[in-house]
């Protein structure tokens, strides 16, 4: 792949190579995070100076389904050393679903010092870069958040019956099998998490895969991109889009390609997606 | 606990470790000990590309399972992990196969997919516990065949 500067992206800042994490692990203004799927696998190693964040234990309220709030990010932020000028750094497996998710949290919290590394764990792997098994600690900070803001970039399921009313654009980005219902559960298993198959009415599937090279696990350029969400998927940079999965961490993925990568301006994550709306009573389902 | 006693003994005895591992590090420090010793299937019993029959699925780590009969009637199970990364479903592999492996074949197929939450607790995606819980279903599975075919 070419230099993230040569891709063209709208925020190239909020993206770096495996490179530059490697150079700038140490760089006390710099905090890398690890943020996996898989939970065990921080702890077969890492990169060096990276903390783990996960997204259940870490970033999900443990009774309600919902963020923490504004003391428990303030309680993560002082844990893995981080101050509000600190750069944090996400990577992670699954092509960098959860760094992206966590990614996505930082941002209801204002953190905008926040990159992604192009490729994530997969590619470093790849790389033979140095992973360590040390788990590194940093001096407690003291962080003042402030209140968790769920209006710019995170949608409730009433946000999304209006933006549905308004014919505004959704961006279904499961597989096609998902979207269409076919895929609900497994044989033997009473359900995946919803009740009913299919999408969102007026919902464009472009599956989150599609944003990355399926090898190195990289982003698309921008010119790729835009021929998978503006041409072929008719998004424009100036509409209100709502992106949604099953749960909202694909959806990030997603969310931080059409805002950070191509520049839309009003991309909001729908984290309830499909097991809170194929759960609902009485919404529109198309299959 | 008297619900547990339709699950086979060792595995019954590494639950009841888990339940009273309280600590979150310490319980992942065991689970990767488990994904550690995974042992592949021998080229013996399968070869790449493995059969998409053996495949479980929805399983992302790309997770195989083979049942070889023994003389003693009962199963040894083997797995394949494709996925690099895919250390908690390597850790189900290595539990499953050292605590059913041997074990008769009822006994087996009485092991339903809920162990999976057991084990990893509720910090686990829906998609990997799909995935997870899908191998200890073809486990079973094979075990209710095997012991199926072995009735007279």
């Amino acid at each position: 792949m070419s230099e993230i500067t040569d891709r063209g992206y709208a925020r190239p800042d909020a993206l770096v190579s495996t490179d530059w994490v490697q150079k700038h692990a140490s760089d006390p203004g710099v905090r890398i995070i690890e943020s996996n799927e898989d939970i065990l696998l921080y702890s077969t190693g890492h990169v060096a100076g990276a903390v783990h964040v996960d997204w259940t234990n870490d970033l999900n309220d443990q009774l309600r389904r919902d963020y923490i709030t504004k003391p428990g990010f303030e309680r993560l932020m002082s844990r893995i050393g981080v101050a509000p000028e600190t750069t944090v750094v996400f990577y992670g497996d699954k092509s960098n679903w959860w760094a992206c998710y966590a990614f996505w949290v930082f941002q209801l919290f204002g953190h905008t010092s926040a990159k992604v590394m192009d490729g994530g764990r997969v590619k470093w792997e790849k790389e033979g870069r140095p992973l360590t098994k040390d788990v590194p600690h940093f001096p407690p900070t003291t962080y003042r958040a402030p209140e968790r803001d769920d209006s710019t970039v995170r949608a409730f399921r009433d946000d999304v019956l209006k933006h549905l009313a308004g014919k505004k654009p959704l961006v279904d980005v499961r597989s096609p099998e998902e979207f269409t219902g076919q895929r609900l559960h497994m044989p033997n298993y009473p359900n995946e998490g919803a009740l009913r198959g299919g999408h969102i009415p007026g919902a464009k599937n472009i599956p989150w895969s599609m944003a990355v090279h399926p090898d190195s696990g990289e982003f698309k350029t921008a010119d790729e991109l835009k021929t998978i969400y503006a041409e072929e998927g008719g998004f424009k940079p100036d509409q209100e889009i709502i992106a949604y999965c099953r749960i909202g961490e694909r959806s990030s993925l997603t969310w931080f390609v059409l805002t950070y990568l191509l520049g839309y301006k009003k991309v909001r994550n729908y984290d309830g997606s499909w097991t809170e709306w194929g759960n609902l009573v009485n919404v529109p389902i198309e299959k | 606990m008297s619900s547990d006693n339709h699950i086979p003994e060792k595995l019954r005895h590494l639950l009841a470790t888990l339940d009273g591992i309280y600590d979150t590090g310490e319980r992942v420090a065991l689970l990767v000990d488990f994904a550690k010793r995974f042992t592949p299937v021998p080229s013996g019993i399968a070869e790449r590309p493995y059969p998409e029959s053996h495949r479980v699925p929805f399983c992302e780590s790309e997770a195989y399972v083979w049942a070889v009969p023994s003389a003693e009637g009962t199963l040894k199970f083997h797995f394949a992990v494709e996925n690099p990364s895919g250390v908690s479903a390597k850790a189900l592999a290595a539990i499953l196969d050292a605590t059913l492996s041997g074990t008769p074949v009822d006994q087996v197929a009485a092991v339903t997919p809920d162990i999976v939450t057991r084990i990893f607790r509720q910090n686990i995606s829906m998609g990997k516990g799909m995935g997870l819980m899908g191998m200890v279903q073809r486990v079973q599975s094979l075990a209710r065949a095997h012991a199926a075919a072995a009735r007279p």
